[in-house]
């Protein structure tokens, strides 16, 4: 067990907050903005295309450099970071991970009081954009825990944290991976717009020792449903590449690859 | 997944839609209210109000560019629509840079270049933003008690033009002179400069949203004298702008022929 993509996820996730954090506070220019959108080196402009599909939803026009932002950030998880964002770049994966970690420590297990299918963030996609043109609001952007959370850190503290302890109070007593997995439709987006990319993580039966660990770790345990019975890539839109099962797995059975896209069905 | 029945297809049906339903108009209302809050001061070249809250993405780029710190972004818990840019005269005005830092890196044109552009010159033009609008309270402005204090005229960045000085008799003592703020609609900016440097505990003078503010007028009054504003007739259809409307007749068989002629 090591826990080398975990150390690198968290130093990701860190330093983009703190280049954030940085331009507003010291003034630098390498990445300013935030995750709603952002300028790169002050040309390359990034943005969030779920909270543009928003602003168009109400029915106003936005600069061209809105669309190129986000056509280069869904390009980017369609080729390459499939649903990345959620486990390398969201602040409130910190959040949480910390509750799933939590849950485990304190064995809260089984007993759900609440059942919400896994579809809803989906529905919420179509939800979110119908509210949007309806109320010529963007809907999600004015009650995303995301951008309430970076907002704060970046730019000074408000009444944030609540919104946040509410979802790690919400994941550890109410419904296990219950924010991320259930209800955030900005990574459901992801989920869909990254359902090709090439980097995917592989699982080979052969190595493996069906301890399991991997499934006990993973917050989307549903996407490990070959462990233990082929070889194959892990190609389910929910995979966050996380490589937390490749952390703990002892065998080496789990390894990113790059998935050949052109044999992407046999693969499979 | 088990085939479904007709009868169990349309509750199952029923039942997502009602709870969209009921999300949608939660969600829906929740953002009727955060909108609800009109005194809020927009960066210079904001674009109107409610395409503004469309159209702002709250990245916090404009924040990030204003040297003086002036732009804030509205936090959880501060009753304005979050995550938004505003300023608080008060505390921090806008000083009108002539090179409008925070207007051009703006991603989605919530902040219009165009508006704070000379058209002729195609040169950036501070003097055209229409943030707010300075009033007065004549009662607690010193200026109307009679003492000399011309601190708003002195710091408008507009000298002499966006606030004027009035001079006006004092009847009290019969031998002073009132020197009397006057702002002109036109050309102030709502920068708060004036509201800053106000001498009174609570500024006598204040930054408002133009819109909270100022009036209009319709095409029922135009100034004859002022060829300038008989532009403002030029468009006009008169049919339309009368109450009922009367169609293609003439006054004359509208008030002959209606309801103007019974004897009822």
């Amino acid at each position: 067990m090591t826990n080398k993509y975990l150390y690198l996820r968290r130093f990701s996730q860190f330093i983009i907050l703190f280049l954030y954090f940085g331009a507003n506070v010291w003034g630098w220019n390498i990445l300013m903005g935030n995750l709603s959108s952002s300028k790169l080196f002050e040309t390359i402009p990034l943005a969030d295309p779920f909270a543009l599909l928003q602003i168009l939803a109400t029915g106003t026009l936005v600069s061209i450099d809105l669309i190129i932002g986000a056509l280069i950030i869904v390009l980017f998880y369609a080729i390459f970071g499939g649903r990345a964002f959620c486990s390398w770049v969201c602040p409130v994966n910190l959040v949480t991970d910390l509750a799933n970690w939590s849950r485990r420590k304190l064995n809260i297990t089984g007993d759900r009081k609440l059942f919400l299918s896994r579809n809803l963030r989906f529905y919420l996609i179509g939800l979110t954009l119908i509210v949007s043109a309806i109320s010529g609001l963007t809907a999600f952007e004015y009650i995303s825990p995301i951008s309430i959370f970076t907002r704060e850190i970046i730019f000074g503290i408000g009444m944030g944290w609540g919104v946040v302890l509410s979802i790690f109070l919400f994941d550890l007593f109410v419904v296990k991976n219950g924010w991320c997995g259930h209800i955030c439709p900005l990574g459901a987006f992801y989920s869909l717009i990254g359902k090709f990319s090439i980097f995917k993580v592989k699982y080979d039966l052969n190595k493996c020792t069906n301890c399991m660990q991997c499934k006990v770790v993973c917050p989307e345990k549903d996407v490990l449903n070959m462990v233990g019975k082929n070889s194959s890539f892990v190609s389910d839109k929910e995979c966050t590449l996380c490589g937390r099962c490749i952390d703990v797995c002892n065998d080496k059975a789990l390894e990113f690859h790059i998935n050949n896209i052109i044999n992407y069905g046999e693969k499979k | 997944m088990k085939e479904l029945n007709r009868r169990e297809f349309l509750l199952n049906s029923a039942k997502a839609i009602g709870l969209a339903t009921m999300g949608g108009l939660v969600w829906s209302g929740y953002l009727n209210e955060a909108k609800a809050s009109p005194f809020i001061l927009r960066p210079p070249a904001a674009v109107p109000e409610n395409i503004f809250l469309s159209k702002c993405i709250k990245c916090g780029i404009c924040v990030e560019a204003c040297p003086f710190d002036s732009l804030k972004l509205a936090k959880t818990g501060d009753g304005l629509p979050i995550g938004t840019p505003y300023f608080i005269p008060r505390e921090i005005p806008c000083y009108m840079c002539e090179d409008i830092p925070c207007v051009p890196p703006c991603p989605t044109g919530a902040l219009d270049l165009n508006l704070v552009s000379n058209k002729e010159t195609n040169k950036l033009d501070i003097n055209k933003a229409q943030m707010g609008i300075a009033i007065v309270d004549n009662k607690s402005c010193v200026a109307y008690w009679g003492i000399q204090c011309d601190v708003c005229y002195r710091a408008c960045p507009i000298l002499d033009q966006a606030i004027k000085l009035v001079y006006q008799r004092n009847e009290r003592t019969g031998k002073h002179a009132f020197l009397l703020p006057e702002v002109d609609s036109d050309i102030c900016t709502g920068c708060g400069l004036c509201e800053k440097a106000c001498i009174t505990k609570t500024p006598a003078i204040r930054v408002l949203p133009r819109d909270s503010v100022l009036g209009s007028v319709d095409s029922s009054y135009i100034k004859g004298w002022d060829q300038n504003d008989e532009v403002r007739l030029k468009d006009v259809k008169v049919q339309k702008e009368l109450d009922g409307g009367i169609g293609d007749k003439s006054a004359g068989d509208y008030l002959k022929n209606m309801e103007f002629s019974d004897d009822e």
